[in-house]
């Protein structure tokens, strides 16, 4: 109902049904999100999972610039894991009373620590291309999570026709084809420490569930007051209806 | 009807004596004559009222957090979004509120061109609404401008370019519209101000239109005038309760993109912090602007001795100052399309070609698309300058009704409607 209802709106919006279709023109396959729809969560177990994959996978090149570490908490960790997981990275803080610059052991009021202290570290370690943050990358992408799934999953041989750049990698969902980032994801990449099986296609999902609980954490929080205004609205809407109709009565 | 009321309460008495607002809001929103047939279309007035102060009540709100400056305007979006209390909820309401009052008041503009709410006396009234839409257009641009993503700045710099197109001081009014010599921190600083001022100077101007409104009175489907208490029933508690009806359902549906499609009307790319160096493959403006942005890329030819940019830039500005004029243009006696059986079809031909203006807008200006365009833009002012002076003067109306009462109950006015109408006084 909700997607005839926004497919209808969309094509009358003049015509942006266009979403599911990445920069180049290239059709996107639609999977089912645990946080899609109505009553749609993050799956917890996946998001952890893909926060493992986050770190020790993306996090040597990617920043994740809006997220603190307290925010982890959001996805199940303990105050005491999140405050361990913290510590393990140094950030610099100061001055200090003799007006030195110093570095301490990260807290949970602490941004996640980035990889590169500036974009011109990132570009001369990457070979001149800039990795963008994370944080928002599945809203700020057409086709939202089934783009960045698509993306991860779809680094393929190039067809005989194409020619790839120095440096560049083939990618069939990317625009244009060619990328700077290297396939990141490869069988057993990370070990699961629930045991998951890691193929490319289950840390292709989880990093997915965990980055778009990044770009929106408050979604549940969102989803559940929608329900509770909508139904107050409906049953509010039908006693302006039965009071409308009482008060025409004698002009109709 | 509108008979001077006795106040009972002496504080109110003393008040009133003085300052006669209370008499002044029992007159305009208590027995303020309604026509009796008003339809649901006559909803929408209200309801962009609603959005103004809804978009001035969480404005404010979000301008208490935000940081107009060029290193901070995005960030401080995201910690709005994050961290503030039910900051999220009124990022959302204030970003889809944008849509909602455009979406309201192409309605309400639309139900005035079918009906012909523009014509004689409501002139002023008809030109004080199109003010509201420059004013409203402004504000939203401006407003677009301030989460300083992608299409905040490039589409910043492709509309204030426009302006280079007009010969002479076009370059130095880029310049102070930029406050240097691009879109950077002073654009931001004074888009910010602008946007914080310019929905008051609106408020003000909608407190015109609704004079002017309360002047004429307003217009119906039938498109004749009120002549007596049988055609009319008092704004309350008959519009107050059919009025609330509209805000109901307007707010169901304003509530679903707020909290389940909330991004729905926005664009990926402005999830992407500015970046002077890089310009995003397409730059589109939000949708309400397209049959406009549809209009300006027509162009693509000089006119004469006019450049092709400064043209459409003349005719994107010219569709919408083409209004003010309509009153005029339209040479029909009769108001409403309900008794103009060609103006009917052509109300809605025009419908589509705005609705096909902005589907060209949307896409980009080449090939197929443009040509669409460019027949859509002509047609657009085919409507305006040739279609409307000339079919006042051609078509036959159909038989108009002599009153209200009468095309109300099918009779004459006498007995049933009169009693009716006594009733009412009474309540």
């Amino acid at each position: 109902m909700r997607k005839a209802i926004i497919t209808l709106i969309s094509a009358v919006a003049f015509g942006v049904t266009g979403q599911a279709m990445a920069a180049g023109g290239v059709e996107i396959p639609k999977r089912d999100w645990s946080f899609q729809g109505i009553f749609g969560s993050y799956d917890r177990a996946s998001a952890q999972r893909g926060f493992q994959v986050y770190q020790e996978v993306c996090a040597g090149c990617h920043s994740l610039n809006y997220i603190y570490y307290r925010n982890l908490m959001e996805l199940g960790y303990s105050e005491a894991a999140v405050k361990a997981f913290a510590a393990e990275s140094e950030v610099e803080d100061g001055p200090n009373d003799e007006g030195e610059m110093f570095m301490r052991p990260a807290v949970p009021s602490d941004r996640l620590v980035k990889p590169f202290p500036n974009a011109q570290a990132a570009r001369a370690s990457n070979g001149g291309a800039l990795p963008p943050d994370l944080t928002l990358m599945v809203e700020a992408r057409i086709g939202g999570p089934n783009y960045l799934y698509s993306l991860l999953t779809g680094y393929t041989d190039p067809p005989a026709d194409v020619e790839v750049m120095e440096g560049m990698n083939y990618n069939a969902y990317f625009a244009g084809h060619q990328i700077a980032m290297a396939a990141p994801l490869s069988e057993d990449a990370v070990e699961y420490a629930d045991g998951t099986k890691a193929t490319v296609a289950q840390m292709a999902e989880d990093i997915t569930v965990f980055l778009a609980w990044a770009s929106e954490p408050n979604m549940e929080e969102r989803k559940g007051m929608g329900m509770k205004v909508m139904l107050f609205l409906i049953v509010f809407c039908g006693l302006l209806i039965a009071v409308k109709r009482r008060v025409w009565a004698d002009v109709h | 009807m509108s008979t001077d009321p006795q106040w009972k309460n002496p504080v109110i008495r003393w008040v009133d004596d003085r300052l006669p607002i209370f008499t002044y809001m029992d007159h305009e929103y208590q027995q303020f004559p309604m026509p009796r047939n008003l339809n649901y279309f006559w909803n929408f007035g209200a309801l962009a009222s609603i959005v103004l102060v809804v978009m001035v009540v969480t404005g404010i709100m979000l301008a208490m957090q935000y940081t107009p400056h060029v290193d901070h305007a995005f960030e401080s979006l995201e910690r709005i979004r994050r961290d503030v209390n039910y900051g999220w909820l009124l990022q959302y309401i204030h970003m889809n509120g944008a849509s909602m009052f455009f979406i309201v008041v192409y309605i309400h503009m639309f139900r005035g061109l079918y009906y012909g709410s523009y014509k004689a006396p409501r002139e002023l009234l008809w030109m004080l609404g199109v003010v509201i839409l420059l004013l409203m257009m402004a504000t939203a641009f401006m407003g677009y401008v301030l989460p300083w993503g992608q299409m905040s700045y490039w589409g910043a710099t492709v509309i204030t370019n426009l302006f280079s197109a007009i010969p002479i001081v076009g370059d130095w009014v880029v310049t102070l519209l930029w406050g240097g010599f691009s879109v950077d921190n002073a654009t931001l600083n004074r888009f910010f101000s602008l946007h914080y001022l310019m929905p008051f100077v609106l408020f003000a101007v909608v407190g015109l239109h609704v004079v002017a409104l309360h002047v004429s009175k307003s217009n119906n489907p039938d498109g004749i005038e009120m002549q007596g208490p049988q055609d009319s029933v008092p704004f309350h508690p008959y519009f107050t309760a059919k009025d609330s009806v509209g805000i109901g359902v307007f707010l169901l549906f304003f509530a679903f993109f707020v909290f389940y499609a909330p991004n729905f009307f926005g664009e990926p790319d402005n999830y992407i912090e500015a970046n002077p160096l890089q310009t995003p493959a397409h730059i589109v403006p939000e949708w309400y602007f397209l049959p406009f942005y549809a209009i300006l890329r027509s162009v693509t030819f000089d006119v004469l001795f006019i450049p092709a940019k400064l043209m459409g830039v003349l005719l994107m500005f010219g569709s919408i100052m083409i209004l003010f004029i309509l009153p005029w243009l339209d040479t029909a006696k009769v108001r409403s399309a309900r008794y103009r059986p060609i103006y009917k079809f052509v109300f809605w031909v025009f419908l589509i070609d705005c609705l096909v203006l902005g589907y060209c807008g949307a896409k980009p200006a080449e090939g197929w698309y443009l040509v669409l365009g460019q027949v859509a833009t002509l047609y657009y002012f085919l409507h305006f300058l040739i279609v409307m002076p000339i079919l006042g003067k051609i078509e036959t109306p159909l038989p108009v009704p002599t009153s209200i009462s009468q095309a109300v109950t099918g009779s004459g006015g006498g007995g049933a409607a009169g009693a009716t109408a006594a009733k009412m006084e009474k309540s």
